[in-house]
């Protein structure tokens, strides 16, 4: 299962460094952006325009020229040109991709906080029971080797080992919460 | 004495050994006068097990078992007891032991490597898999980084307001193309709409500013809200900055968990709600954290890696390294980082790892590009004026002003975060970041400077005012008209602009400090780079401002005449805010060489690396004339984590024997024999202690020393051989010697538990000076030590012992420094009065419940609660 995740991982990484490189080259995403400030009567002004790196400058950037024919190379000299890349996809994507999480973690979080407690309690209706279930051990010590002896052997069936990881992270987080927010012994 | 040792004799069963093998000469020296004991010669065999293995000084037998075959010939038979070696939460880890385990598996790798080709594939897999870790590890921190910010930048420019051509635009990504923006207002575009805009539908006037306003703050308060909840719920080890943790854990502390997949994935989601909530606070430390959760995730990929935590260490520091080169498109500066601030242990082969995790980490994050400058940072700048040599004078100041700001907000921070530690106030998490979320957002929107997203304040603040330079800051009174005033941008009087951006710039400073200080130890992750480094660009750019209209009205002064003439350019606000930068950073966090590379890393410029020095000592200077340690030594010191700091000087006079444990009011040293216990005795030890090791001695009248055995060891050993072995009953022997002692023909069958026993335990003796001991601590990082008399063990050091000790030395001589009290849970305290020494025959004292089989609690041993160590004096 771990091996499964780490993969899975890797391969959206690899996903993701490629989107990024792929959607690169969108027509969109280069700009040659040129500022000129005020040169006598006329206004500082932002150009902006789609061309290749080699053409980016003021004399193939400013479109209208404000000036005359003899002022346009004072004008140009104040202008600076820079040209700029983005890539629109990996925003989209990234984007997407993050709101997509948060608000699956928010649906999770709801789950988990609101919904499963009402829902425990009317399916047994003795969710104490299972919850005092979860806080045995810890104090001896002979409960902890039995933990790490346990760890080690396999469970045969997939649901089961679920729901054993499930077990275990709610565990760990209970302990982490325990420890920063009531005892304030880690992170304060 | 004697009595004893007469009465050993008939106890002694197990005398195989030759007789002319006690000869050691402490029982001659120490007993003398007494009978020979001709029958304490199991010791002995001890040393033929030990030479049965050459080449291993250290003969670590515990090392997860699979180093055991090929050290112990004798114990080949065994088969390995899984989670032996391994350790328990909040414990620190044994470097000596770590290493020794890695020598062990590396030798047996280089051997086997001749005996096939897939061998071979395997020890070349090996070889390579430190260089695969770090590179996985730079990659996914990079990616991480650029999500980070890319979504962070998002969310940042959805409090004022959303893209409505493409929503996934930030502003300036959304008027990317637009060609109606102009020169005074660069980011105005149509397809940009304010919240005021969409729902009132007017963009001017009071009523849109307070539907800004309001959206502001309601935006601010709901990403603020969703972090603290999701932090609290899924991973509360997310929140805070993750330095000091970091700093311990690789300083061989373990905390399970806090580099996990789900701290991960948490601390990534929130980190961006954070920011764009508008806290003060940043997202290089909490970045570093990221890169080191990745470290230690991939670190599981690999065996080498996952199986020991010394290893583990090595790409945890490559990975911090890998976190700062992206936090701060530093990867320099983050190598620098790695070895001047967190790292603990720190060889040459990591030095290179760090520098490659380092560069694929820039690289993946610059092909990302997600500011769209082609830089890894936003604030990056380029000067090319040059600096003056009077102009190090306002550096020097600037110096000054970081060191107070670094020990004043140290202090400040501190006595918040003890307060919110340990009274009721620390009960409410979420409230408390909503509190200070809702006053950063009023107090900020109305002041531009703080309106803004810090980095880009930062940027501003950095950028120095050219003839491209529309903002406020730049609204200089030009007195000559036309071309001529462009031409070579010479120091001009400030217009009204510059002194409107000159108060705003003062309240933002006095604002920025207080929310600092309130927001970092918030149960959000927050760094505190970036707020420190605005407090201290905003201060510099202030007095740059003020050196600058000095210079113009003042050009006769003799400081000014040499350089500045009339007209020309003299002065560089900018650098100023650099300067001021790097100074209150180092203030705060006491770096130098890795800040300054990290400033002229984000400059690139050369020719700043002087005044940035200077700053940067002078800050540290008066920070540390107002208190030696920085502020993740202050917050670790606040959890009381047990980390042994490396720079701190040990100039006391004590011996070992006065640190050591058991003292002198306390019950004798918890130890085990080595072949005359029961499972039920040893069971009864282990429940009716909490220490996590016990020496192990020859037999209690012997009292040398065998080995150390550790607690958890112990009780997996037990529990896996209860389980597995046949035959094993409570009144089975335990025997740590190579060979079983002999029994009476009846009795159950004994159980062995020679390959947990540590058989080569560090000792001192009690005479070593406590110097020599924390060096020992430090150098090899050790986790205890035995304290023996003539190879008579006489107690126990642990590192927790070391530094409680510092801790009272510290108290005796600087009383005024803050409270830091021993304070135990779960134990009564094992403080003896006096230090001195007692005649050795009372540490020699036995332990009757060996023989009752009523194990009393003996006091001596370890323990490494981690409540132990707690700071909090409630």
């Amino acid at each position: 299962k771990m091996k499964s995740v780490f993969v899975l991982e890797i391969f959206s990484l690899a996903c993701f460094v490629l989107l990024s490189q792929v959607s690169a080259k969108n027509a969109e995403d280069v700009r040659c952006k040129c500022i000129c400030p005020p040169y006598r009567d006329v206004k500082g002004q932002i150009y902006k325009n789609n061309v290749t790196l080699k053409d980016c400058n003021c004399l193939h950037v400013v479109d209208p020229m404000p000036v005359d024919g003899k002022d346009v190379e004072a004008y140009c000299l104040r202008c600076e040109c820079k040209y700029e890349e983005r890539s629109s996809g990996t925003i989209k994507f990234t984007i997407i991709m993050y709101l997509s999480i948060l608000g699956l973690l928010l649906l999770y979080m709801v789950y988990l906080t609101l919904l499963e407690p009402i829902l425990k309690r009317r399916l047994f209706g003795h969710s104490q029971l299972i919850q005092s279930d979860d806080d045995v051990g810890d104090q001896q010590p002979f409960a902890n080797a039995h933990n790490v002896l346990s760890r080690s052997h396999s469970r045969p069936n997939v649901l089961n080992k679920v729901e054993h990881a499930q077990q275990r992270w709610r565990r760990q987080v209970q302990e982490q919460r325990k420890s920063v927010f009531d005892r304030h012994v880690v992170l304060s | 004495m004697e009595s004893e040792q007469l009465y050993h004799r008939g106890y002694c069963r197990n005398s195989y050994n030759s007789i002319a093998s006690a000869s050691s000469d402490e029982e001659l020296l120490d007993g003398a006068g007494v009978i020979m004991d001709f029958h304490t010669t199991e010791d002995d065999n001890l040393l033929d097990g030990d030479a049965a293995s050459p080449g291993s000084n250290y003969a670590m037998s515990n090392g997860g078992g699979a180093a055991s075959s090929s050290t112990h010939l004798l114990d080949f038979l065994e088969e390995p007891i899984p989670g032996v070696g391994t350790y328990d939460d909040f414990h620190t880890i044994d470097w000596v032991r770590e290493k020794c385990k890695d020598r062990e598996r590396h030798r047996k790798i280089n051997s086997k490597k001749k005996e096939s080709a897939w061998e071979f594939t395997k020890s070349l897999y090996d070889a390579w898999s430190g260089w695969l870790v770090v590179t996985l590890t730079g990659l996914a921190s990079g990616a991480l980084a650029g999500l980070i910010d890319i979504a962070a930048d998002w969310m940042n420019d959805i409090k004022e307001g959303v893209c409505l051509s493409a929503m996934w635009y930030n502003h300036e990504q959304c008027c990317w193309t637009s060609n109606e923006t102009t020169f005074a207002e660069r980011d105005k575009c149509p397809q940009w709409k304010s919240w005021a805009e969409l729902i009132l539908g007017q963009a001017e006037g009071p009523g849109s500013y307070i539907m800004n306003y309001f959206m502001y703050i309601y935006w601010a308060l709901s990403f603020a809200f969703l972090a603290v909840c999701l932090v609290k719920v899924f991973a509360p080890y997310a929140c805070g900055s993750g330095i000091p943790e970091i700093k311990t854990i690789l300083s061989g502390f373990i905390i399970r968990g806090y580099l996990g997949k789900w701290t991960l994935m948490i601390k990534t989601i929130t980190l961006v709600l954070a920011v764009a909530s508008g806290l003060s606070l940043g997202k290089e430390g909490p970045l570093v954290h990221v890169a080191c959760c990745c470290g230690n995730i991939f670190s599981y990929l690999f065996p080498k890696y996952s199986k020991n935590e010394a290893k583990k260490r090595e790409v945890l520091s490559a990975a911090s390294a890998a976190g700062v080169s992206v936090a701060f498109g530093a990867p320099i500066g983050g190598v620098l980082f790695s070895l001047e601030e967190v790292s603990y242990y720190f060889p040459l082969k990591t030095l290179w790892r760090s520098f490659f995790a380092a560069l694929v980490a820039a690289f993946v994050l610059r092909s990302i590009n997600p500011f769209g400058n082609s830089r890894l940072v936003l604030f990056y700048v380029e000067y090319h004026t040059p600096w003056y040599l009077f102009e190090l004078i306002p550096f020097i100041l600037l110096g000054v002003f970081g060191g107070l700001w670094g020990a004043f907000f140290i202090r400040a921070n501190i006595a918040w975060c003890r307060r919110r530690k340990s009274t009721r106030f620390g009960k409410y998490p979420v409230l408390e970041v909503i509190l200070v979320a809702a006053i950063t957002a009023v107090v900020a929107f109305p002041n531009p400077y703080t309106r803004q997203n810090t980095s880009e304040l930062i940027k501003e603040l950095f950028t120095d005012c050219g003839p491209l330079e529309s903002s406020q800051l730049c609204q200089y009174r030009s007195h000559m008209n036309g071309s001529k005033a462009f031409t070579d941008n010479p120091n001009r009087p400030a217009g009204p602009g510059v002194y409107a951006a000159m108060w705003q710039l003062c309240l933002a400073l006095i604002f920025k400090i207080i929310m600092t200080i309130f927001t970092f130890g918030l149960k959000v992750p927050s760094g505190l780079f970036i707020p420190s480094m605005a407090i201290g660009a905003i201060a510099g750019r202030i007095v740059g401002i003020a050196v600058e209209q000095l210079a113009y009205y003042h050009h006769d002064w003799f400081l000014f005449k040499e350089w500045c003439e009339v007209g020309a350019d003299c002065i560089t606000p900018g650098l100023y805010a650099m300067v001021g930068a790097a100074a209150c950073l180092g203030g705060v966090t006491r770096m130098t060489v890795s800040l300054v590379v990290i400033v002229f890393e984000l400059t690139g410029g050369l020719e700043y690396i002087v005044p940035l020095m200077a700053a940067v000592m002078t800050s540290k200077w008066v920070g540390d004339a107002f208190g030696r340690e920085g502020i993740y030594e202050a917050h670790i010191r606040l959890n009381g984590y047990p980390f042994l700091d490396a720079k701190e000087e040990f100039t006391h006079t004590t011996l070992a024997r006065e640190v050591m444990r058991p003292r002198r009011s306390d019950p004798p040293l918890a130890v085990l024999t080595q072949d005359d216990l029961t499972v039920e005795e040893l069971q009864a030890v282990i429940n009716e202690t909490s220490y996590n090791g016990f020496p192990v001695i020859v037999s209690k009248e012997s009292q040398r020393l065998v080995g150390f055995a550790l607690r958890r060891d112990i009780t997996i050993a037990i529990e896996n051989a209860r389980r597995k072995q046949e035959g094993i009953m409570l009144n089975s022997r335990v025997y740590f010697t190579q060979h079983a002692p002999t029994l009476p023909a009846d009795s159950p069958r004994p159980l062995k538990l020679r390959s947990i026993l540590d058989m080569s335990p560090f000792t001192v003796t009690d005479h070593t000076p406590m110097e020599i001991v924390v060096d020992i601590f430090r150098k090899l990082g050790l986790r205890q030590c035995l304290v023996t008399h003539n190879g008579i063990v006489l107690g126990i050091i642990t590192k927790k012992n070391i530094l409680e000790h510092l801790e009272e030395l510290k108290q005796h001589t600087e009383p005024l420094a803050t409270s830091w009290y021993y304070h135990k849970k779960r134990y009564p305290p094992s403080h003896g009065s006096n230090g001195k020494p007692r005649s050795r025959v009372h540490y020699v004292q036995l332990i009757r419940s060996f023989q009752d089989g009523q194990g009393e609690g003996a006091d001596g041993s370890e323990e490494e609660e981690v409540c132990l160590l707690d700071g909090s004096d409630l």
